[in-house]
């Protein structure tokens, strides 16, 4: 009987995380056999791009994360389309649906989140959708397809997943009226005064929005497909299709039963090792450090996945490093409106000091806590909100200078001269003067 | 280690990270180097066509910015580790094994702004009129960049990254200090 290889890197999931470390990983072990599982048929793709393929901007080609050859240049085995059913962490194995178990060294839960589908009647009709993979888009591309009318359709939830099918719903021509739970839409990345931006720039484009309302069912006149639905007030919405867009919760499947401790979702270290030994987690599945908080927490976007990647990369190719932490951030640009925001957007007590300044087509504002940044809320101009943000992610004490941060001139002229200098990492002097020792000769050169 | 716009070219190594810095006690907030990079990733090499002409008219890819009598340019350094490869949304950014420059794929880029939201020194730019960042490539046809080239008073140095390392570069910074 022949003794399986053992993977010496498994990971599962093909996304920002499972990326993240593979390229860790190789960048310090160019030989340790790395594999990816994904149940997505596809190679890496952009997630946020979905919009853009259903809008018809992009093709799945133009969507890939990584280049076609990635894979090969890197050595990486991809066993995409399978599904893991069953993790040993014991005896280090993986099961699948459709190929032998896998036995690793060490093991990477990158597998994401999936969208929340609330208990409603009606959520599985034809014409119900959901919007976080590229297969979403495809189908609700086909379903567009199928009809030469004018299509209506609920989006149910208003946060950054509501906002980007709506975007490219309306490039489509499908009438879209947004459902959203709570008094505003995109309430947890955007404060009151950029959610409002949002949303007059969406009504503008003839989207209509319904604040602190829920859908308690999905109708249906003609069997299987939808009708409409109706709010919690009785009132009823005729459409054609529905998105459900609610939020997203750490894919689990597999792993609630294999001993790995789990919180919300998995939990882990700075390190991005679980519970057990030789498992990792990151991305959207995991709950990583927040350094806003000071917790672990679930922060589901693109760069924390990846970021929390290199970091489980690294660590389990045998190079100790730590997940310097990461927080909610998110850039957002629906409707030609740009925002970026970080950390906190509303202040969630007395005890935190907001600063703002609005003008124009100008916004900023920053929350601090005890004289350091916890958040911050960027429209209009953003070019230069990474400054603010670093500050941010740094803790640095910015309350000598925390008036600049807000203003229109703000730069890395506005920082004290020590953090100024670290940050531009200016040359020490002695290399200044080496310089010029160079120079002198020329000069009389040129004199001549 | 060089500076200005005369070169010992063969001081560097090959295959050495070479990055811009900036010596702001020289600096006097002329602008050339923006003037100089605009005409670089202008369309027309032309300083008259590129400015009065072009449209829109071609961005910098650095920044000068004055308080008071304080002056200097930054732009992109080409991080090891750079916060904004590893954010990039869609893998338009990425880092060149060979040159060791971060460098854009702009065909790839969706305008996001997420990178200009972890850069450090907020170094990347906003094209309005594209909707796509663009950043310093290091004028990679250049022996120098022009911004080094053209600077008057010898305020940009092009050099080594001491040790190649970030880290041991802030070091010895703060020893010096």
């Amino acid at each position: 009987m022949s003794v399986p290889e053992k993977i010496k890197y498994l990971i599962i999931g093909n996304s920002a995380g499972g990326i993240g470390a593979a390229e860790a990983i190789r960048e310090v072990d160019k030989k340790g056999t790395i594999n990816v599982i994904s149940d997505e048929p596809y190679p890496a793709y952009s997630r946020p791009l979905i919009s853009d393929y259903l809008a018809g901007d992009y093709t799945v080609e133009k969507m890939l994360y990584r280049p076609v050859d990635f894979y090969e240049k890197n050595s990486i085995k991809t066993i995409l389309g399978d599904k893991v059913i069953q993790l040993d962490t014991e005896k280090h194995t993986v099961k699948l649906e459709s190929i032998k178990p896998l036995t690793y060294q060490k093991l990477l839960l990158a597998t994401g989140g999936s969208p929340i589908i609330p208990r409603i009647e009606g959520n599985g009709l034809q014409g119900v959708f959901t919007f976080n993979k590229l297969d979403d888009a495809r189908s609700i591309d086909e379903f567009l397809n199928r009809y030469t009318k004018k299509i209506r359709a609920v989006v149910i939830g208003g946060g950054l997943i509501g906002a980007s099918v709506t975007e490219a719903l309306l490039k489509r021509e499908v009438k879209v009226t947004i459902v959203e739970m709570k008094d505003r839409i995109l309430n947890t990345i955007l404060d009151e005064e950029t959610s409002a931006m949002e949303a007059e720039a969406l009504v503008e484009c003839g989207v209509e929005i319904i604040t602190d309302h829920t859908a308690v069912s999905i109708n249906s006149y003609f069997p299987g497909e939808v009708s409409g639905i109706s709010l919690d007030d009785g009132r009823s919405i005729p459409c054609d299709m529905v998105v459900i867009a609610v939020g997203v919760q750490p894919r689990l499947d597999f792993i609630k039963n294999s001993g790995i401790k789990v919180n919300r979702g998995v939990i882990v270290d700075r390190q991005m090792q679980t519970s057990v030994a030789d498992v990792y987690a990151c991305g959207d599945v995991a709950e990583a450090f927040d350094f806003i908080y000071r917790e672990n927490r679930l922060t589901p976007i693109w760069p924390n996945a990846y970021a929390g990647g290199r970091t489980a990369g690294r660590n389990m190719a045998g190079i100790p490093d730590k997940y310097p932490g990461g927080t909610a951030m998110n850039a957002v640009k629906y409707f030609g409106v740009k925002i970026v925001s970080a950390g906190l957007v509303v202040p969630p007590d007395e005890s935190y000091e907001t600063l703002r300044e609005v003008h124009d087509h100008i916004y900023r504002k920053i929350i601090l806590r005890d004289g350091k940044l916890a958040g911050m809320v960027f429209a209009g101009d953003i070019e230069k909100s990474g400054i603010v943000y670093n500050l941010m992610k740094d803790g640095t004490d910015v309350s000598s200078f925390k008036e600049a941060i807000i203003s229109d001139d703000f730069g890395l002229t506005s920082l004290p001269d020590d953090i100024r200098q670290a940050k531009l990492a200016t040359p020490p002097d002695k290399y200044i003067s080496v310089v010029t020792s160079i120079e002198e000769p020329e000069e009389i050169v040129v004199e001549e | 280690m060089v500076c200005g716009n005369r070169l010992p070219h063969y001081f560097l190594q090959e295959g050495s990270m070479k990055r811009v810095y900036v010596n702001e006690d020289v600096c006097m907030g002329c602008h050339l180097c923006e003037i100089y990079c605009q005409l670089k990733h202008a369309k027309s090499k032309d300083l008259i066509k590129a400015f009065k002409k072009e449209s829109p008219r071609p961005l910098p890819r650095l920044r000068v910015e004055e308080k008071g009598v304080l002056s200097l340019s930054s732009r992109c350094q080409h991080c090891d580790d750079a916060p904004c490869v590893q954010a990039c949304l869609t893998g338009t950014l990425t880092r060149d094994p060979v040159s060791r420059l971060v460098t854009a794929d702009s065909e790839r880029c969706i305008g996001c702004g997420t990178c200009m939201l972890v850069c450090p020194l907020g170094a990347l730019r906003m094209d309005t009129e594209h909707k796509k960042m663009v950043k310093c490539d290091l004028c990679q046809d250049e022996e120098i960049p022009v911004c080094v080239a053209n600077c008057p008073n010898e305020a940009l140095l092009y050099m080594e990254v001491p040790n190649g390392n970030d880290k041991l570069e802030k070091k010895e910074l703060t020893q010096t200090q």
